[in-house]
C-alpha cells in the first residue's frame, strides 16, 4: 500500500543511506544517550561565559540606567534596538520552516523543522531581553500588561504599535513553543521507551506526558499541528510587520514609507534561513546527520536564501527610488545623504549593507555554489552581517540627523556594555541551542520515519527498479494485492 | 481508574502495508480493536479502523473567535467606556488601529486552547503513566492490540493474527483508562494482586 504513495525520481532523496525506521531512531536518539564530546564542552563553556558577561553588562545597566549605553539626544534607539529586529528577525526560519512549508507540502522541511523551530524560540527569547531592558526601570516592565491597577486605572495605549509588539511577540513566543513541543512529544516517548538509565526514564516519560502512539492521539496530532500550522503562517508574517510598524508609524524621514511590512518580513526569513544554515551545517557534522540534512536541504535553503535576499535587494532600490520620487526634501535627505553617500559618517554601513545582502547572495542562483558546504557556512555568516546592518541603517541612519540640524548628533559608536549586552545574548541563545542539541532529538523522529518510504534512497532504488518492470506485471503485483 | 483490567491479545507488525489488510481483516471477523500504536502517523490508518474525524479543528475555531471577542469587547470598553483617551485628536473607537491586537489575540486563543484540548483528550500531561503494549511501538513496530471479552477465544484471535503476518504475538492484561505513575519505577503488576 505504502509503495503506491509514488515520488517522482527526479527528486533527489530526502533520506540517505539504506535506512529502516529502527536505524532512523538510532540515529538521530543515539546522540541524547552518550556523553557529550569534548567540543561539546568547550562550545558549552564559551556560550554560559558569554552569557555571565551580558547578566554582568546588564546589571550595570540596570544599576546605572540606560547611561550606561551611549544613547543620545536623538539616537534615542542605537544598538538596543537593532539587536532586538535583527533577532525577532532569525527567529523567523523556524516557523515559516515548520508552518507554511508545511502548508506547502514540502517533504524536505522534516529534516530541519525541529532544530529551526529551537532557533526560534531560542531567538525570540534573546530578542525579547532587549526591549524589557531598555526600559531602564525594568521593575515595572510589567506596566505593558493590560490589568486593573490602582492608577485609574490607566490602561495602555491599545493604539501603540510597540503594545502591538508586546502581543506579537508574546503570543509568537507561545505559538511556537506549542507548535514545537506539541511535536516532541512523540520522540520524547521514543527516548524513554528505549531508555536504560532510571533518571532518563523518569525525565524523558514526565517530558513525554505519557505518549503512546496511539492512532487516535496521532489523528488529533495531525489535526493539531495542521490548524496550528494554519495560525502560525498569518502570525509569522503579523510578527515582523508589527516590528516593522514601531518605525513605519512615526514620521521620521526613512521610516515613514509603507514598503516596510513585506521587506521586513521577507529580511527576517532571508535572515533566519541563513542562520538556520550556520546551525544546521555544524549539527549535521558534529551529530553525524549528513544522513538527514542532505545537501538537497541545504540547496533548498539556499534558494529561499537567493530568493528573499532579492526581494530584499528589490526592497532597498524601491525605497531609494520612491525617495527620489516622492519629492519630500528630508526623506530624500535621509536617503541620499544620510545613507547613499559612502563619504557621510554612516555611508559605509548603508554599503556594507548593499553587499552583504543584495551583491553576495546572488552567488546562489550557481548551483554548484548552492550545494558547497563552506560557500554557504560563509555565505550564511555574511547574510546575517548584512542583516544586522540593515536594522543599524535604518535606525541609526535616520536618527542621528533629524529636523534641526543644530540637534544633529556627534558619531554614536557603543560602549563596551552595550556590546556585553549584545554578546550576552548570543551566550544565551547558544547556552540553549548547545543544551538542545545534547539533550533533545535535533531532528524529528517520527517525520521523518513518516517520509521514509517515500522518498528515503533505498526505497528511490527499489522504485527505479519497479518502474523498470514490466507495467502490467507491477499493477498486479502492487495495486492489484492491495485491493 | 475507569475501565478496570482487561485482557488484549497484542500482535506486532513490522511493515504498514501489512499492518493495513491486516486491520481489514481483524475488523471483517468481528474482534474489537482496541487501539494500534504506531511510531509516527499512518495516513489513512484512522479511516481504515473506522475512527470518526476529530472535531479539534472546531474547537480550535471556537477558540479563536472568543479571543477575538475579548479582544475586540475589552479594547472598546476600554477606550469608550472606561477610560477614554484624547490621542491625537483621533476617535476614541479606534476598530483599525485595533486589528493587530485582535488578530494576536485570536491566535494565542486558538492555539493555547487547542493544545490544552489535545492534552485532555488524549490524557496527556506529566506524570501520567499509560500502559505501553510495547516498548518498540515507538520506535520501529506497529502494534494492534484487540480486546477480549469472556467470550473471545484468545488461541484463535492470536492464529489470526499470525496469519494476518504480525511478527510477534502475546496476550496482556492490562487497565484501560488513566494511569498515573512514575517512570522510573517499575510498575506494579496488578496481574499478581488480582491472581491472573
Amino acid at each position: 500500500m505504502s509503495l503506491l504513495k509514488y515520488e517522482s525520481q527526479q527528486r533527489e532523496p530526502l533520506v540517505d543511506g539504506d535506512k529502516d525506521y529502527h536505524q532512523v531512531t538510532e540515529d538521530i536518539i543515539r546522540p541524547i544517550e552518550m556523553k557529550p564530546s569534548k567540543l561539546w564542552y568547550i562550545g558549552f563553556y564559551i556560550s554560559v561565559g558569554l552569557l555571565l558577561f551580558g547578566v554582568y553588562s546588564i546589571y550595570r545597566e540596570v544599576t546605572y540606567g540606560t547611561g550606561e549605553w551611549n544613547l543620545n539626544k536623538t539616537i534615542g534607539w542605537g544598538w538596543d534596538i537593532t539587536n532586538f529586529v535583527w533577532w525577532v528577525g532569525i527567529g523567523h526560519a523556524g516557523t515559516l520552516i515548520s508552518a507554511i512549508l508545511l502548508l506547502f507540502r514540502q517533504g524536505w522541511r522534516t529534516g530541519v523543522n525541529r532544530a529551526a523551530e529551537a532557533m526560534t524560540i531560542f531567538a525570540v527569547m534573546c530578542a525579547g531581553q532587549f526591549p524589557i531592558w531598555h526600559m531602564g526601570r525594568v521593575w515595572m516592565a510589567f506596566f505593558v500588561m493590560p490589568y486593573p491597577n490602582s492608577r485609574g486605572p490607566v490602561w495602555v495605549n491599545f493604539n501603540s504599535p510597540l503594545l502591538w509588539d508586546v502581543f506579537a511577540i508574546s503570543t509568537y513566543f507561545t505559538v511556537s513553543l506549542l507548535f514545537w513541543y506539541s511535536g516532541l512529544l512523540p520522540d520524547f516517548a521514543t527516548v524513554r521507551d528505549r531508555a536504560k538509565t532510571k533518571l532518563r526514564k523518569l525525565l524523558y516519560g514526565m517530558a513525554a506526558f505519557g505518549w503512546t502512539g496511539s492512532t487516535k492521539h496521532w489523528q488529533r496530532h495531525e489535526s493539531l499541528s495542521l490548524v496550528l500550522a494554519g495560525l502560525s503562517t498569518p502570525l509569522v508574517l503579523s510578527v515582523h510587520t508589527i516590528v516593522s510598524f514601531d518605525f513605519a508609524t512615526s514620521v521620521i524621514p526613512g521610516w515613514h514609507t509603507t514598503i516596510f511590512p513585506p521587506y521586513f518580513v521577507a529580511g527576517a526569513v532571508f535572515s533566519g534561513f541563513a542562520m538556520v544554515q550556520t546551525l544546521m551545517i555544524v549539527v549535521r557534522k558534529v551529530l553525524n546527520l549528513q544522513d538527514y540534512i542532505t545537501l538537497g536541504h541545504i540547496e533548498a535553503m539556499n534558494k529561499v536564501i537567493v530568493l528573499t535576499g532579492s526581494i530584499v535587494g528589490c526592497a532597498y532600490l524601491t525605497e531609494l527610488f520612491i525617495a527620489w520620487y516622492g519629492q519630500n526634501p528630508y526623506e530624500w535627505y535621509a536617503f541620499s545623504e544620510n545613507r547613499a553617500n559612502l563619504f557621510s559618517p554612516y555611508g559605509w554601513s548603508y554599503w556594507l549593507m548593499m553587499f552583504c545582502n543584495v551583491v553576495s547572495p546572488q552567488l546562489f542562483w550557481s548551483r554548484k555554489l548552492r550545494r558547497n558546504i563552506t560557500v554557504t557556512f560563509f555565505m550564511s555568516i555574511i547574510v546575517n552581517i548584512g542583516m544586522w546592518f540593515e536594522r543599524f541603517v535604518i535606525i541609526v541612519t535616520s536618527l542621528y540627523r533629524d529636523f534641526l540640524p543644530s540637534s544633529w548628533s556627534t558619531y554614536y559608536s557603543p560602549t563596551i556594555w552595550e556590546i556585553g549586552f549584545y554578546l550576552g545574548t548570543f551566550g544565551l541563545f547558544f547556552t540553549c541551542f548547545f543544551l538542545f542539541a545534547k539533550y533533545f532529538p535535533v531532528i524529528a523522529v517520527a517525520e521523518i520515519k513518516s517520509i521514509l518510504k517515500t522518498s528515503s534512497e533505498n526505497y528511490k532504488r527499489k522504485m527505479t527498479d519497479i518502474e523498470k518492470a514490466d507495467a502490467e506485471k507491477f499493477y498486479l503485483d502492487e495495486v492489484g494485492h492491495s485491493h | 481508574m475507569a475501565g478496570g483490567i482487561k485482557k488484549f491479545v497484542v500482535g506486532c507488525f513490522d511493515d504498514e502495508a501489512v499492518l493495513f489488510p491486516a486491520v481489514k481483516n481483524v475488523r471483517r471477523a468481528g474482534y474489537k480493536i482496541h487501539d494500534v500504536y504506531t511510531p509516527f502517523p499512518v495516513h489513512g490508518l484512522d479511516h481504515a479502523m473506522g475512527l470518526r474525524e476529530t472535531s479539534l479543528h472546531t474547537a480550535g475555531f471556537i477558540y479563536a473567535i472568543t479571543g477575538t471577542t475579548t479582544a475586540l469587547t475589552f479594547m472598546s470598553w476600554v477606550f469608550t467606556k472606561d477610560w477614554p483617551m484624547d490621542i491625537g485628536g483621533k476617535p476614541h473607537f479606534a476598530l483599525p488601529a485595533w486589528i493587530p491586537i485582535t488578530f494576536e489575540l485570536t491566535v494565542l486563543f486558538s492555539a493555547v486552547g487547542m493544545v490544552l484540548t489535545f492534552c485532555y483528550l488524549c490524557q496527556l500531561a506529566p506524570f501520567v503513566k499509560k500502559h505501553h503494549f510495547h516498548p518498540r511501538a515507538t520506535d520501529d513496530l506497529f502494534v494492534m492490540a484487540i480486546e477480549c471479552t469472556d467470550k473471545t477465544n484468545d488461541t484463535e484471535v492470536q492464529e489470526f493474527l499470525q496469519n494476518a503476518g504480525a511478527k510477534e504475538i502475546n496476550v496482556q492484561h492490562a487497565e484501560s483508562g488513566w494511569w498515573i505513575g512514575r517512570y522510573d519505577k517499575e510498575q506494579k503488576l496488578y496481574r499478581d494482586e488480582r491472581g491472573y
